[in-house]
């Protein structure tokens, strides 16, 4: 199995800059799973889990928002926020969820439906990737 | 002749001062260290951030996008960044003059004020005030910069401005910094690709390094025309856009505070040194006056002497 560059960058430091062989994330259009080879792609993160797969094992980490750029032999992906599971405090994201929630649920009037839904994609990917 | 006592107060006076500007420089120091480092360690995402948007905005020519056609209104908006605190030599007063002494004018110019000095300067001088992030002058984090950057996007697609600048302090190196200004929307491409210029060279901090990477760019764009864009390019950019002025507000902030650091060492260090140099004089009057009483003093009693004997 061929490797490729995988890069993550945020605004304050490289997360993450090694090869592997698979890179699978959550976009707008659908979950995406890369490979070495990919044509050249430029797509944009949603809320969801990374999944870092390399020779002999696989990491996780919550990837929240920015995008990726897929080249052949390297993948950039600029996250605006992304945490490694041990970073994230389970607490606050179950009460973010909790939160997110009772705004679908019982929304007024000046509940932002679609930042509430991001919120709640974003404590679920948080929680999932802890479990 | 300034009595010796009075010299001697006014010498304290400056000494206990030169200790305040003394241990205000080595705080500067230490924050500019640290704020060099934080800018230092953005830099790969900006110039990553950078090459994508200007690939895309190369590639998405005819693209009919607010974002890149403007839209009708005549107001500006201008985010500047300034410090909290003065005594920092020319730092705050030169991002004031690039708004007041530039072509804005009062009424049309709606002013984001990033620090509290820039909020006081542009309200004193007649410019509407439209926000103010005072504390984010100190320590900026990406998470503040999101919510300007989403105020600023708001008003620009609610269409009640039609241009957005961004002034702030490029840190060269420790000891220039350079008030810049730059637009920031609606993108055009040619005017893009001079703040774009501007950014690379700030953010990588050396002429040559920027030289260096726009000719990197511009063959590299030659070979990314083959991108394709997932969801397709007008959506794309209505997503990638606010990320970008994100991450041009954030770099912004973390170079100013740099810069600000920066000119405080500067100030401090010359405030420093003028007032050894006022402690030097002082002593010498000081020590001349003192003298001159001893030798007074001496003569009163020899006189005195000569006259019983």
């Amino acid at each position: 199995m061929d490797n490729f560059r995988l890069q993550i960058i945020t605004p304050e430091r490289i997360f993450f800059d090694e090869d592997a062989y698979m890179a699978e994330f959550n976009t707008t259009e659908g979950e995406i799973g890369v490979y070495a080879h990919h044509i050249p792609l430029t797509c944009i993160v949603k809320p969801g889990i990374l999944t870092i797969r390399m020779d002999g094992e696989a990491k996780e980490a919550a990837l929240h928002s920015g995008f990726a750029e897929i080249l052949p032999d390297k993948v950039t992906i600029l996250a605006e926020v992304i945490e490694w599971p041990e970073e994230i405090d389970v607490k606050r994201a179950e009460a973010a969820m909790e939160r997110a929630k009772e705004r679908i649920a019982h929304p007024d009037a000046n509940t932002d439906i679609d930042r509430a839904r991001v919120a709640l994609m974003r404590a679920m990917a948080r929680i999932t990737v802890i479990k | 002749m300034a009595s010796m006592r009075d010299i001697k107060r006014r010498k304290s006076s400056i000494q206990s001062t030169q200790q305040i500007t003394k241990a205000m420089k080595l705080v500067s120091t230490v924050k500019l260290q640290r704020a060099k480092q934080r800018a230092e360690h953005s830099k790969a995402y900006f110039n990553a951030m950078h090459q994508t948007v200007s690939s895309m905005l190369a590639k998405a020519g005819g693209i009919n996008h607010p974002y890149v056609t403007g839209n009708d209104s005549s107001r500006k908006a201008v985010v500047m960044i300034t410090g909290n605190r003065g005594l920092a030599g020319g730092y705050n007063s030169n991002i004031i003059k690039l708004i007041t002494k530039g072509e804005f004018v009062g009424e049309d110019l709606d002013s984001y004020a990033i620090g509290t000095k820039g909020r006081d300067a542009v309200a004193r001088n007649g410019y509407n005030v439209k926000a103010v992030y005072s504390e984010l002058a100190e320590e900026p984090s990406y998470a503040e910069a999101m919510g300007i950057s989403r105020d600023l996007l708001s008003a620009y697609k609610n269409g009640e401005v039609g241009e957005i600048y961004l002034a702030y302090t490029s840190f060269k190196n420790t000891v220039s910094h350079e008030p810049n200004l730059i637009k920031l929307l609606p993108a055009e491409v040619s005017e893009r690709a001079a703040a774009k210029a501007d950014e690379a060279e700030t953010v990588s901090g050396s002429v040559q390094a920027a030289a260096v990477k726009t000719e990197a760019e511009s063959t590299g764009s030659g070979a990314k025309a083959l991108m394709n864009f997932e969801p397709a390019d007008e959506e794309a950019l209505e997503l990638i856009v606010p990320q970008y002025v994100t991450s041009l507000i954030f770099g912004g902030l973390l170079e100013s505070v740099a810069s600000e650091n920066g000119a405080r060492m500067q100030a401090m260090d010359s405030a420093t040194s003028n007032a050894e140099e006022m402690i030097d004089s002082l002593s010498l009057l000081y020590n001349r006056a003192r003298q001159g009483a001893i030798t007074q003093e001496l003569t009163e009693i020899i006189a005195g002497a000569e006259a019983i004997s």
